[in-house]
């Protein structure tokens, strides 16, 4: 393991010192493909003036540089349809008719495709679903596409749609485009626009002839953070002339570094924000069973997994609000398991109180009995969770740091449901009993508490938060039978390093073995980082027995 | 009750009785039974079932052809629960207490290691149905998945060829798969003068579902100056958050293409496969190949299974293959004796689903097309690239050091799972 580690730790030396200088080929542009069939043989060929119809029609060829070329001579005509049927290709919408051999929209409708003409968009024809195919496109195609429908919609009355636009033509060097880059930065007036033209343009400068526009444009691109820079002045760097080019493009790279770095290590720290608060919903239900009231759960997992299977059905049942089924399925996954948790604790777990070991065997009976359960009414297969609008995607704060939604609105999620459950604990008559129960059953009954009832209402509490948690980890993981298993160990972990009995102790500890788990992955591997991590908390609690924050009191005594 | 009415009572027994022991005696001499040897519990359940679906939809087939030979066939269906040890233990007691003439069956190598032992010391014969890392040949296994060259290596010449990638990252889960497949890979791309610091090796557990580092260490490697690929051997469900992160991070196959070569059409069966367009797998069998057998097979599995939404994929290929090669060589020995039928399978021909010919080699591997296919948004592949005929499967790695004296024979005179070409003598059991 030393050595790995040690080959590790070298690669990594290895790779940053060459980082700088080790790009050995000139950039491939992305548009210019491998094997070209070059524009110029297009034209070659194109004496009579074809219709829209006839070019297209040439997509039915299976050969990748056919299509590619009848693509670039579609985009070049003079044509409103242009950019729908663009479009339609890169949605699978345009079909191959195997009939009569040519090309028409197609929609599918009840197993068959509704045929439309690619012009006048009229009702053609239906065929049969094996009878008519999408037109394959493959990565190469697709770049080519998106190119010329960035060239189109780069003069957009929407200066969204002219960022996206001039976002996708940096790196491109094609005269054509860099020319309507061009006459597009004079009109420009959104500062951000002009800013994705600019760094375009300057890249494009890069290959220049001429020193001083050389210069200006490594000037102009020191520090700019778009990946496609750094390409560029790291082939430029090969390319070098003089040495005051040379150290202008070695300051222009080390200042891009710089900010990269910064930026990384703000990755980082959310990465494990969010591994945190991962490790918090799934560890924070069990904080409740096993932290207060000592029940070791080990069907909490399945419970889990119910919530996210709840997820799931409350998606099949409301097919078309899958943006917002969501705020549905965290009641309803909460009821769920809560429902099973009591169910649990009431033919199970009660016969067991003080029992930890028959306890264990039990629930784990019960962990494999849900397992099964699902399997067999869902099947084994994984079940689609479908991951709302609102979630997908991230927040770009520039392009080498940003934030996904999902896991943002996560973290979140987890501290939102840490602090009800606190509330619920601190402020409510139920958590007060809850807390007498847990500190000392003897004196709460003889108080007048029916512990039987907070016992059940308790476990259903953790039970439901555990269902709870669910719902948010079938938006990160898969929805399968297995999904339980794999929080299990992890939760047990979180609650025995915080300190059974201690909530915010669940959370610190949450949260430091997240970020502790990013910090230790760039290094040493996930596997490693993992095991580093389970081997300090091993040590940590022969040290501390208690966890990071004992609980202290009569409750502790027992 | 007089005398003369218990007797008929009796006698009436006793017929019955003769009855159903006599009709025991017929079903025990004719049928054929065959083994089902996939997990329908634990994790691997995802994945196995399918396979103990398409053998029973073969079996009911053929049976619906009138068997073999006049002899009906019959599964016997065993769940040894993703449980590696329990996997020996269930072929034990299909081949000593069942007395099945064939087992079709296992997903991970370390079942097919498991189980190897005992089919061997036990003289059974096993139809194993998934691409694997290669490096064995066993005189009771017959291979029906892709081995390294018929998969790994294709799919790497592609990337190199084809989209001019020059950085790689090997991505996968941390066992013998990955692990000995990525070895070989590495081997390769150093062969074909591939630096040292352009390859990044990544090995994840089980089931990981936080990408969110590994990810952006890709973006980060790919941000160099050089076109970067992914090759994936990331295993079952820890593929769906690595897409749903890759997706997020909004790392496109334009950018950083993902070729994969254990995600097929059940495992994207589970994951919104927008964000996924044009990422890669390479396969011998994509669903989507368009000739009539293949549209027969679905039709004829969504019939089965009563579900129209239900995928096919690679492996259920290769249990079809296997399936019918060995049906074609029983009824060629005419016995289902394991040697006998051993010696019948090498040279046996069935038409695959991809309109070409599968061919059992004398090495117990077979020889298929080749298919590197881009996700599209409805989940299934659409092929880009297919090899030119078919790729002979290799037993034993041509790029590792310790296996590429090695080959695979399994007729006269040779008869040796690892014959060393040098030396000209037949190893033990396997190559390191």
């Amino acid at each position: 393991m030393g050595y790995r580690f040690g080959r590790m730790l070298t690669a990594m030396l290895v790779a940053l010192l060459v980082s700088v200088s080790w790009a050995e080929e000139p950039l491939q542009d992305p548009t210019a493909p491998p094997r070209t069939t070059t524009q110029s043989s297009v034209d070659g060929i194109d004496i009579p003036p074809l219709t829209l119809q006839e070019i297209i029609n040439r997509l039915t060829s299976r050969s990748f540089d056919k299509k590619e070329a009848a693509i670039r001579q579609l985009a070049k005509q003079d044509n409103p349809r242009v950019v729908p049927l663009l479009n339609a290709l890169m949605n699978r919408e345009l079909v191959h008719n195997r009939k009569d051999d040519t090309i028409a929209l197609g929609l599918k409708k009840d197993g068959q495709w509704e045929l439309r003409d690619p012009e006048s968009r009229q009702v053609i024809g239906q065929v049969d679903s094996r009878a008519a195919r999408p037109v394959i496109i493959n990565n190469r195609l697709r770049t080519v596409i998106n190119n010329q429908l960035a060239l189109a919609a780069l003069n957009d009355p929407d200066s969204d749609i002219r960022y996206q636009a001039a976002g996708q033509l940096i790196g491109n060097d094609d005269p054509e485009m860099l020319a309507a880059l061009a006459a597009r930065r004079h009109q420009e007036s959104r500062p951000r626009v002009a800013a994705q033209i600019d760094t375009a343009l300057n890249i494009a400068a890069l290959h220049s002839d001429d020193r001083t526009t050389r210069l200006d444009a490594i000037d102009a691109l020191a520090g700019n953070l778009h990946p496609e820079v750094k390409n560029a002045l790291n082939t430029r760097l090969l390319a070098a002339d003089s040495s005051q080019e040379t150290q202008a493009l070695e300051k222009a790279i080390a200042r891009i570094e710089t900010r990269i770095e910064t930026f990384q290590t703000a990755d980082t720290v959310f990465f494990g924000l969010s591994l945190g608060s991962v490790l918090l919903l799934a560890a924070i239900g069990l904080a409740i069973t096993f932290g207060v009231m000592g029940v070791i759960n080990m069907a909490h997992g399945e419970l889990i997994m119910l919530g996210a299977y709840t997820t799931y059905v409350v998606q099949q049942l409301l097919p078309s609000s899958h943006e917002w089924s969501l705020l549905i399925a965290v009641p309803a996954a909460f009821l769920v398991s809560a429902f099973v948790g009591v169910l649990i604790e009431r033919f199970v777990i009660r016969f067991l109180y003080g029992r930890p070991l028959e306890t264990l065997l039990a629930t784990f009976g019960v962990s494999l009995i849900l397992q099964q359960a699902v399997r067999v009414i869902f099947s084994p297969l994984n079940r689609t969770v479908i991951t709302p609008e609102w979630m997908s995607g991230a927040l770009e704060i520039n392009p080498v740091f940003s934030l996904t939604y999902n896991r943002l609105y996560i973290i979140f999620f987890a501290l939102a449901v840490f602090l009800a459950l606190l509330t619920l604990l601190k402020k409510t008559r139920l958590g007060l009993q809850v807390r007498a129960v847990s500190q000392n059953r003897a004196t709460a009954r003889g108080l007048g508490i029916r512990s039987e009832r907070v016992n059940a209402l308790t476990f259903g509490l953790g039970s439901g938060i555990a269902g709870v948690a669910g719902v948010a980890l079938a938006q990160l993981t898969n929805v399968g039978p297995n999904l339980g298993q794999s929080y299990i160990i992890d939760s047990f972990m979180v609650v025995v390093f915080g300190g059974v009995g201690n909530l915010w102790g669940t959370l610190t500890a949450a949260f430091s073995l997240g970020i502790a788990n990013k910090l230790l992955e760039p290094m040493a591997g996930a596997v490693l980082a993992k095991i580093v991590v389970l081997v300090f908390i091993i040590l940590f609690i022969q040290r501390k027995p208690r966890g990071l924050f004992p609980q202290r009191g009569r409750a502790a005594e027992e | 009750m007089s005398f003369s009415q218990s007797m008929k009572k009796l006698a009436a027994g006793v017929v019955a009785s003769s009855a159903i022991a006599y009709s025991g005696a017929v079903m025990a001499a004719d049928t054929i039974k065959v083994g089902v040897l996939h997990s329908l519990s634990g994790t691997m359940a995802i994945s196995e079932s399918t396979l103990k679906d398409t053998v029973l939809m073969m079996i009911e087939e053929q049976n619906k052809k009138g068997g073999i030979m006049g002899k009906k066939l019959e599964p016997v269906v065993v769940d040894p629960a993703s449980n590696w040890p329990l996997f020996a233990e269930k072929t034990r007691e299909l081949i000593t207490k069942e007395d099945v003439d064939v087992i079709f069956g296992c997903w991970t190598s370390v079942s097919r290691k498991s189980v190897l032992p005992v089919v061997e010391e036990l003289n059974g014969l096993l139809f194993y149905p998934v691409q694997y890392e290669g490096e064995e040949s066993s005189k009771n296994v017959f291979y029906t998945g892709a081995a390294p060259n018929q998969q790994a290596i294709p799919a790497v010449d592609y990337l190199i060829n084809d989209l001019g990638v020059e950085r790689f990252v090997l991505a996968g889960t941390d066992y013998v798969y990955p692990r000995t497949t990525n070895k070989i890979l590495e081997a390769y791309l150093k062969s074909k003068g591939v630096a040292e610091k352009d390859i990044m090796i990544n090995y994840t557990p089980f089931g990981h579902s936080d990408w969110q580092s590994i990810v952006s260490e890709i973006k980060a490697f790919g941000s160099q100056g050089m076109k970067t690929a992914v090759v994936s051997t990331i295993n079952g469900d820890a593929n769906v958050p690595f897409y749903k992160e890759l997706g997020n991070q909004g790392v496109s196959a334009e950018d950083i293409p993902v070729v994969a070569f254990s995600v097929g059409e059940e495992e994207l069966s589970g994951i919104d496969t927008g964000p996924l367009v044009g990422h890669l797998a390479a396969w011998n069998y994509f669903q989507s190949v368009y000739n009539d057998n293949n549209e027969a097979f679905i039709d004829q599995w969504h019939a089965f299974t009563g579900d129209d939404k239900r995928v096919t994929n690679d492996p259920m290929e290769a249990t079809y293959i296997g399936f019918n090669m060995w049906v074609k060589a029983v009824e060629k020995a005419k016995s289902t004796d394991t040697d006998k039928v051993a010696d019948a399978m090498i040279g046996i021909q069935t038409p695959n689903l991809t309109g070409g010919t599968a061919v059992m080699n004398e090495n117990h591997h077979l020889s298929k097309p080749v298919l590197i296919g881009e996700i599209q948004d409805d989940g299934q592949f659409a092929v880009v690239w297919e090899t030119e005929g078919l790729v002979k499967g290799d037993a034993w790695s041509d790029f590792l050091p310790g296996s590429k004296d090695l080959v695979s024979d399994w007729t006269a005179p040779t008869r040796c799972g690892n014959y060393n070409t040098k030396t000209k003598s037949c190893g033990g059991a396997s190559a390191e």
